[in-house]
């Protein structure tokens, strides 16, 4: 009996092994359990004097009402699909990853630094170089968290927290030091601002007058490479391995320690790649601010897509509706944006709850599917 | 297993029932077409602001709100002039997509107060050409005609500050409790240590810098510190900078000197005087250009010279005549050229 | 640099320290028993700020710090059945259900702050109470016998907190229920339950570190007053061990590194501010890093208990 039939629930026997109505119910679960977030949202909406119809209609018209709302949707989507794709392989090793914050930040001073540095490059070689740069400088931040656990066995709350913070004055010295825009400078208004960075660098438009840009795509096929990465390749069999059963990964000869700090390296590569992303397709330069809290949200996009490369790209399309979505409402109804963040703790809190129905549902089915296979 | 499939597509059923509902009568916003305005009173005049922190904040988003609201009593109120705010922006993204939804409902002016929102203003105005863009602080409008763009010389008014505080201080040491040090809170408080120096080059100004914007606890130890350490004058900037207000307070005798808003409400006794970010003249600058067709391209400075700055003493604070008259002194200085403070 | 050596200036970086250490103390200690019964909170900093706001709205109101401090007590309570609901009943993703409890916590006390009170406003908060006899005693009694109650009382609970789980059946419980719940179970323990007064105490003492920020330290209340510190709370937990002892070392060491930083900013030590800042936090590291303190989590954290399952 090898590791993979011990721990993991037999396959469902069906055409091409897609589950409709499996994917539908882990589906609408979560959906619905935002939903009742939101309604306790309206009832905080009332006692404010407004009126949640008005309030949730400017909400969906902020989500996908327009062109202008649904590619706002998707430039937020993506940097919640780079970090939730490294929350994803981390979680699949039971490591969580709270650094997301300080790893994009690398990610997005990598981006900067380099590009400025090579300016005179042509696009065709500075734009991937440094891309895999600010990739590599995300994974050093989830390295050092990552090595501390395996070998001193420093665990990685602690150091990912601590890194959070840490990051974040590296890269005020570096604002306000040498990456400060000279401009700024002669100007004498001394912003916490970069230079603009190279065009050539600069992910290319892909509808006019709106800020979506090609990392879109990059995100989206990254998904589909992370996803064959985790379920077609040995390292990621032994990642997911590490993270169903520790103990039997390590009788199996798999060094559990190596791999969890891998995939804190992976996620932290995938936060970087989050903040240069951020750097060379929206905002063209570096600014204070650039993580916009994606480190957590990406989080929370990962848990709405199931922890799955491939379920977290709608999720962090959904999710990033939402919040682009409840920006729309407090500007109509000019509710504080703290009412806003009061709801998505909740639709957070919901969601994660509802959980629970999702976990019985499976439990049915495993017990049903073993009753129903004959020999085993 | 069928029953599970039913439950499951009565449960789509219900939710796309929920979602076609309220979206009916949900105008999609089209954000090409340059702002039409919409079909309000014909005379109101509407201004819409994006900030990056709160509109309370007691400093730089505060100000201008404030300065918002005294445009629009004196204009008639809201009948006269609608506002709308968009507070907390602190993401870039978001302040973006703020701006433009304002200019596509028809706004006049849209003001984007926060630096970090250059990039976005850059992009969006040229697709609004009816729209005139307010940008601050900086000095740079992209050269585009319906963009302005307004900063405040905040170290004029540190300067008058550093001239108080340093006629005030008894034990000769005056803290400065900073944010992080880029922007008019670096202006502010260089202006302040060339004020200080000018009336007594020995004096200790020590500054402290909590790497922050929002952090008020490390804020309120810091302003602990410096007075631990003697100082018996303080100042700083940012949001955050309530918590060293609080720290005077409980100290009871620490002079606080003040900029981006009059913060004497926070400290009656203590505040000695705030300099004032009054934006109210280049609003109503704004809006006479832009009913007379002009909609952007200058840079709007606010100064002492031009009202823009204001120092404000705090009549709680009982400061004896011979140190206002310095304070009255150095900020004709300024005005006139006499005094010139370097950023 | 010899200033930095100074009576006066060390005398006041461990004044400061003590002081600091305060809200993490409370805090850390709460998330002790939390996560010693096998419940990891993330959301600690969203408490903070709910009992920080509760506090001082109270505070502002009635004149009463006392009254400040049970609703503080109570906001916690609240928010700690909220999570054990999601964490140990409907058994949720913990570390995800701490950080939507704590976007939770965020949002509303906001929101609150926003619509009672508006702008910030400072209270009178807990003063300094010199302890007789031991506050005369030259730099000792000013460093640690001259502060106000609430300070007094974050240290008293270390002891207090370590005479619980060492020397109480119900500390024997707490541990059970996280380390092995099974056997604890068959031993006649109600995991679940113990789980939920655990995260419940846990909350109410993050509610309390929020008021000792609001009504004894800082003494006004903003939107995000804590700027995280209940994340630095749940770091030192790791930090001391899972036993208030290493906690106290952890808090202190945090908090005496951060005024240390202060104090080199004030004096005007020639380095880069952000390094400065930085300081506490790579300490911290590097102290656990080269601690041989390898106390093991309790075998059950993070893992929701379900009876009958092994």
């Amino acid at each position: 009996m090898t590791i993979e039939t011990a721990v993991v629930p037999p396959r469902s026997p069906r055409r091409f092994n897609i589950d409709w109505a499996d994917i539908l119910f882990r589906i609408s679960v979560p959906i619905l359990a935002m939903l009742a977030a939101l309604l306790v949202g309206a009832v905080m909406l009332l006692l404010l004097d407004v009126n949640p119809f008005v309030a949730y209609a400017a909400l969906l018209e902020g989500a996908f009402g327009s062109v202008s709302s649904i590619t706002q949707s998707l430039v937020k989507a993506t940097p919640l699909l780079l970090v939730g794709l490294g929350i994803c392989i981390a979680f699949r090793a039971s490591v969580i990853n709270i650094g997301g914050e300080g790893q994009i930040i690398l990610g997005a001073l990598m981006a900067t630094w380099f590009s400025l540095q090579f300016r005179t490059w042509p696009g065709w070689l500075l734009l991937p170089a440094t891309i895999i740069m600010s990739f590599m400088a995300g994974a050093a931040w989830g390295f050092i968290p990552g090595i501390l656990k395996a070998r001193l066995r420093v665990n990685e709350i602690l150091t990912t927290i601590m890194m959070n913070f840490i990051a974040l004055q590296l890269m005020n010295l570096l604002l306000r030091g040498p990456l400060m825009d000279p401009e700024s400078v002669s100007a004498g208004t001394f912003l916490a601002k970069s230079e603009r960075l190279p065009e050539q660098v600069w992910l290319a438009r892909l509808i006019p007058q709106t800020l979506l840009h090609t990392g879109m795509i990059f995100a989206v096929v990254l998904a589909v490479v992370v996803f064959i990465f985790l379920w077609r390749t040995t390292i990621g069999y032994r990642i997911r391995a590490v993270g169903l059963n520790p103990h039997a990964a390590r009788y199996a000869g798999i060094k559990v320690p190596f791999y969890q700090a891998l995939s804190l390296t992976l996620a932290g590569g995938f936060a970087g790649l989050a903040g240069s992303v951020e750097v060379i397709g929206v905002h063209h330069r570096l600014l204070e601010g650039i993580t916009s809290g994606y480190g957590f949200s990406g989080i929370v996009a990962a848990l709405f897509g199931g922890l799955h490369p491939l379920g977290t790209i709608p999720a962090s399309y959904l999710f990033g509706s939402l919040l682009v979505g409840a920006d729309k409402m407090q500007r109509a109804v000019q509710v504080p944006s703290a009412l806003v963040d009061t709801i998505m703790g909740l639709v957070v809190l919901f969601v994660v709850g509802s959980a629970v129905l999702t976990r019985q549902w499976s439990a049915r089915r495993l017990a049903a599917a073993a009753k129903g296979q004959e020999v085993k | 297993m069928k029953n599970r499939l039913v439950i499951v597509f009565v449960l789509i059923a219900l939710l796309a029932a929920a979602c076609s509902g309220p979206a009916a009568p949900a105008q999609p916003a089209a954000p090409a077409q340059p702002a039409a305005t919409q079909s309000v009173a014909a005379e109101k005049f509407r201004i819409a602001v994006v900030m990056p922190s709160a509109v309370t904040d007691m400093a730089f988003s505060q100000s201008m709100w404030s300065a918002l609201k005294a445009v629009q009593t004196k204009m008639g109120g809201e009948a006269a002039l609608e506002l709308k705010y968009s507070e907390g922006m602190f993401k870039v993204p978001d302040a973006a997509a703020a701006i433009r939804d304002y200019a596509s409902q028809g706004f006049d002016i849209v003001i984007a107060h926060g630096s970090q929102y250059g990039t976005s203003v850059q992009e969006i105005a040229p697709d609004f050409p009816d729209t005139t863009f307010a940008w601050g602080t900086d000095v740079n409008t992209f050269g585009l005609p319906n963009v302005y763009a307004y900063t405040a010389a905040a170290e004029e008014g540190g300067y008058v500050n550093g001239v108080l505080a340093a006629l005030l201080t008894k034990s000769k040491k005056i803290g400065v409790t900073g944010p992080v040090e880029v922007g008019d809170a670096k202006t502010y408080i260089d202006g302040f240590v060339q004020g200080v120096a000018a009336v007594d080059p020995n004096i200790n100004v020590s500054k402290t810098w909590t790497g922050s914007f929002s952090d008020v606890a490390l804020m309120t130890e810091a302003a602990k510190t410096h007075i631990a350490s003697g100082a018996d004058a303080l100042t700083g900037s940012s949001q955050s900078v309530v918590g060293s207000i609080g720290a005077a307070k409980d100290n009871g005798s620490v002079l606080w000197f003040g900029t981006q808003q009059d913060q004497a409400s926070l400290a009656p006794n203590l505040v000695v005087a705030s300099q004032q970010y009054d934006w109210r003249a280049m609003i109503e600058e704004m809006i006479k250009n832009h009913l007379s067709g002009k909609l952007g391209g200058d840079k709007f400075v606010l100064q002492l010279k031009n009202g823009g700055l204001q120092i404000i003493y705090n009549p709680g604070y009982s400061l004896p005549a011979d140190v206002k008259k310095a304070g009255d002194t150095a900020i004709e200085g300024i005005k006139s050229g006499s005094i010139t403070v370097n950023p | 640099m010899e200033e930095i050596f100074s009576t006066v200036v060390i005398v006041g970086i461990l004044t400061s320290a003590i002081r600091l250490a305060t809200p993490y103390l409370f805090a850390s200690i709460g998330e002790t028993f939390s996560q010693l019964s096998g419940v990891l909170n993330l959301g600690v900093d969203g408490i903070m700020l709910m009992g920080a706001f509760a506090a001082f709205f109270v505070v502002l109101n009635t004149d009463n710090l006392w009254l400040g401090v049970l609703a503080a007590l109570i906001v916690g309570l609240l928010m700690g059945l909220l999570m054990s609901v999601i964490s140990v009943t409907l058994k949720a993703e913990q570390g995800i259900s701490g950080i939507g409890l704590y976007m939770f916590g965020l949002g509303l006390s906001s929101l609150l702050f926003k619509v009672t009170v508006g702008t910030v406003k400072t209270v009178e908060g807990f003063q300094p109470i010199k302890i007789p006899v031991l506050g005369d005693i030259p730099i000792i009694g000013e460093i640690f016998f001259n502060h106000n109650v609430m300070v007094y009382m974050a240290f008293l609970l270390v002891p207090l907190a370590w005479w619980v789980l060492e020397k109480t059946t119900w500390g024997l419980r707490i541990k059970a229920a996280g380390q092995n719940p099974a056997a604890a179970d068959s031993l006649g323990v109600n995991v679940n339950r113990v789980r939920y007064m655990s995260v419940c105490l846990g909350a109410m003492l993050a509610g309390l570190a929020g008021a000792s920020l609001s009504i004894a330290l800082v003494n006004l209340f903003q939107e995000n007053l804590t700027a995280g510190m209940g994340f630095i709370a749940v770091a030192l937990v790791y930090f001391g061990g899972w036993k208030p002892k290493g906690i106290l070392g952890g808090a202190l060491l945090f908090s005496t590194v951060s005024a240390f930083q202060l104090w080199v900013q004030v004096l005007g030590v020639n380095i880069p501010s952000d390094v400065a800042v930085m300081l506490p936090y790579l300490l911290t590291i590097v102290a656990l890093a080269f601690t041989m303190n390898r106390a093991q989590q309790p075998a059950s954290l993070n893992v929701p208990f379900q009876r009958g399952e092994s």
